[in-house]
């Protein structure tokens, strides 16, 4: 059956595209008076003729418009929970004192990193500097920070289980990958625009953009992580009688974990550059210091604004790569013991 | 009934497998099949049965489908055809859940480059099958602990395998395969990475755990120096096929073909043959040139390697005895050199 498929799939796409110029022809509005027209004058032939424009944006906007009726409630549920997070979170944060605030990531980065002095110290400056820079820029850091956090949370929710599910099956892998190739290719604000419309300005189509940009280096290191794992261990594994919840849970993702963490890493620091991007729809955080600058054309305070980001940037990636590192170490410990 | 029964097993891979099966059975090589199709031709026919409490190794180069076999003993590959019937029970007709109630019980695998999970401990490594089974962890680092100090690892059950040396290792992966306590032990060159004098010591302690325990082991090799050492049936595999099975006398002796030839070529003959395999018998032994003071008697199931030194200081001839002490042949120089010769047993015969 499938044999005969694929015998005839070339056909079926040749079919496709004659009818699609068939479709683009009759559509458009520019076309000449008659199809007579086009065996006299090779005009066409020269110019890429306008009548040969397929309908793709008609297409989409009815679609568009259809779905946005349709289904403006769901994203209006999906809009308010995360609102609801993003403004608890937020404001809780905020309320906090900021010597507080800076002592909590020493100790966060203390106790990820294993102990690490030298890269508790540098997180702790870094974390100070952000205020220390521009006072104003402390809650916006927040800001920026509590939707990052958000985004990669949802990211998380959803990359990890997509991950695995493309390591298990190669179907699903197929299905996926042109997906992501997709959502990493096509420019942030083809769906920035459309998140408007969806969630209206601020942080929530923030967080969709971060899922959309942030989420694929996340899935596809989870991915390669599982599937990297010797493949001699899984057997050993399976030779035991393992199941496959037993062998996911108890080998192929704690041997996965440095490779998933350089995911999380990965994820976060695209989710903060989204951000950045995502001021320019209203988005409020560091980003609208740097956009602010640039309308004024005021480079001291868009650069000051950068560095904040930066220090920031610095201090998520030490945090998470630190706890990688860690993880790292304890599945594959390089210190060897004196063996007597 | 033999302990493992393997029936005519075929295992191609690629794509097809089923359409280029006929092609395979009508006796087509690897290599034109490979051309062909574009299929890997794993196992060609194969048919091998294991008595119990044996050893039984299999040997061939890489490429051979040595691997590909010890992994249909516990389905983790499926054949193309064939049967597989360990204790009686039709592996292939095993359900999923069966399968994996089959392998918790039945057998467990000890692998090449050890297979060890890097993020456990030697204790939870050696414990991880009992774990699978659902045992509690008092109880089932008791048992990991019998068997830390049965391959002699004291004092490094809480050390990662990372940090233990190639050789203990292949201990943790041996006590894990043990801690089970399964009928039959499936072993995958499973000493073919350690350097050769650790290797030597794991052969060593393999036989001392065997002649204790009796485990039915399955043992994949490509040195022929260790399948004579540890097998008590030898099945030699090329290109899928196997091309002889016999004891590792039988495999010296007489080689079925070429391959099987070659690899016997560089063995040291004096380790494998026994006394009672290249003797004459009385009847066509010219007495005369024994000096009967010079005599010396051994067992029948003696390696001549054990003999030879006196044989060649003392210019004594050997002779061999059964178990009651009655003469069965007598073994003198000459004896010796044909065994020892290079070509075959028979050719070499014929020239003297």
């Amino acid at each position: 059956m499938i044999k005969i498929i694929k015998k005839y799939i070339n056909y079926v796409y040749l079919t496709l595209f004659a009818g699609l110029i068939v479709i683009s022809y009759l559509s458009s509005k520019r076309k000449p008076d008659s199809v007579t027209e086009l065996f006299t004058d090779f005009g066409w032939l020269n110019n890429f003729p306008k009548w040969l424009d397929a309908p793709f944006m008609i297409w989409i906007n009815d679609w568009w418009r259809a779905f946005s009726v349709k289904y403006g409630l769901i994203f209006d549920a999906i809009g308010y929970v995360l609102l609801r997070a993003y403004s608890i979170t937020k404001n809780f944060l905020i309320d906090i004192p900021w010597p507080i605030i800076v002592l909590g990531v020493v100790l966060l980065t203390f106790y990820a990193s294993g102990k690490k002095i030298g890269t508790t110290i540098f997180v702790g400056f870094c974390t100070f500097s952000i205020g220390f820079l521009n006072p104003r820029f402390w809650d916006k850091a927040i800001e920026t920070t509590t939707i990052v956090f958000i985004g990669l949370l949802l990211c998380l929710m959803v990359g990890l289980p997509v991950g695995i599910a493309m390591a298990r099956n190669p179907r699903v892998r197929n299905v996926i990958l042109p997906v992501l190739d997709l959502m990493q290719v096509i420019p942030s604000f083809c769906y920035l625009i459309p998140g408007i419309i969806l969630f209206g300005l601020g942080a929530i189509p923030a967080i969709i953009g971060i899922f959309i940009y942030a989420c694929p280096p996340l899935i596809r290191l989870t991915d390669l992580g599982i599937r990297l794992v010797d493949t001699e261990v899984i057997e050993a594994a399976e030779s035991f009688g393992a199941s496959k919840k037993q062998k996911l849970w108890g080998v192929q993702l704690p041997l996965a974990l440095p490779n998933i963490m350089q995911g999380i890493n990965q994820c976060t620091m695209m989710a903060l550059a989204m951000v950045v991007i995502a001021s320019m729809i209203g988005t409020r955080g560091l980003g609208d210091e740097v956009l602010l600058g640039l309308q004024q054309l005021n480079v001291g305070s868009a650069l000051e604004a950068g560095l904040a980001i930066v220090l920031l940037a610095i201090v998520f990636d030490r945090i998470t790569q630190a706890y990688g590192e860690k993880i790292q170490e304890r599945t594959r410990p390089t210190k060897k013991k004196k063996v007597i | 009934m033999a302990k493992i029964e393997v029936k005519n097993i075929y295992k191609i891979f690629g794509t097809e497998p089923m359409n280029v099966l006929p092609m395979v059975k009508k006796g087509a090589t690897k290599d034109i099949v490979l051309e062909e199709t574009g299929h890997t031709v794993g196992l060609d026919n194969v048919s091998i049965s294991v008595e119990e409490g044996e050893t039984f190794v299999c040997m061939g180069l890489s490429g051979s489908g040595k691997s590909t076999l010890i992994r249909h003993l516990n389905r983790l590959i499926d054949p193309t055809e064939g049967e597989i019937i360990v204790n009686d029970t039709n592996v292939m007709q095993l359900s999923e859940k069966d399968l994996i109630e089959f392998r918790k019980h039945e057998m467990s695998m000890v692998f090449q480059r050890f297979g060890l999970f890097p993020h456990k401990t030697v204790m939870q490594n050696i414990a991880y099958g009992l774990e699978i089974q659902g045992m509690e962890l008092n109880e089932r680092n008791k048992i990991a602990m019998v068997q830390i100090e049965s391959v002699g690892l004291q004092g490094f059950e809480n050390q990662y395998p990372s940090q233990l040396s190639g050789g203990m290792q292949q201990r943790v992966g041996l006590a894990r395969a043990l801690a089970t306590n399964p009928g039959i032990l499936l072993m995958d060159e499973a000493f073919s990475a350690l350097d050769p004098l650790i290797r030597s010591d794991m052969q060593k302690q393999l036989l001392e755990l065997q002649s204790e325990l009796k485990k039915t082991i399955f043992f994949i090799t490509h040195d022929l120096d260790e399948s004579l050492k540890l097998g008590d049936h030898i099945g030699i595999l090329n290109h899928g096929r196997l091309v002889q099975v016999g004891t590792p006398e039988d495999i010296i002796m007489n080689p079925a073909d070429d391959y099987v030839k070659a690899f016997v070529k560089d063995v040291n003959r004096a380790k494998v043959l026994r006394a009672r395999t290249v003797m004459v018998k009385p009847d066509r032994f010219n007495g005369s040139e024994v000096k009967l003071a010079d005599t010396y008697k051994v067992d029948g199931d003696t390696y001549i390697e054990e003999f030879i030194p006196r044989v060649l200081r003392e210019r004594s001839t050997i002779v061999v005895v059964d178990k009651k002490g009655d003469t069965m042949g007598y073994i003198t120089e000459k004896e010796l050199a044909i065994s020892l010769s290079k070509t075959s047993h028979n050719e070499s015969k014929k020239s003297f």
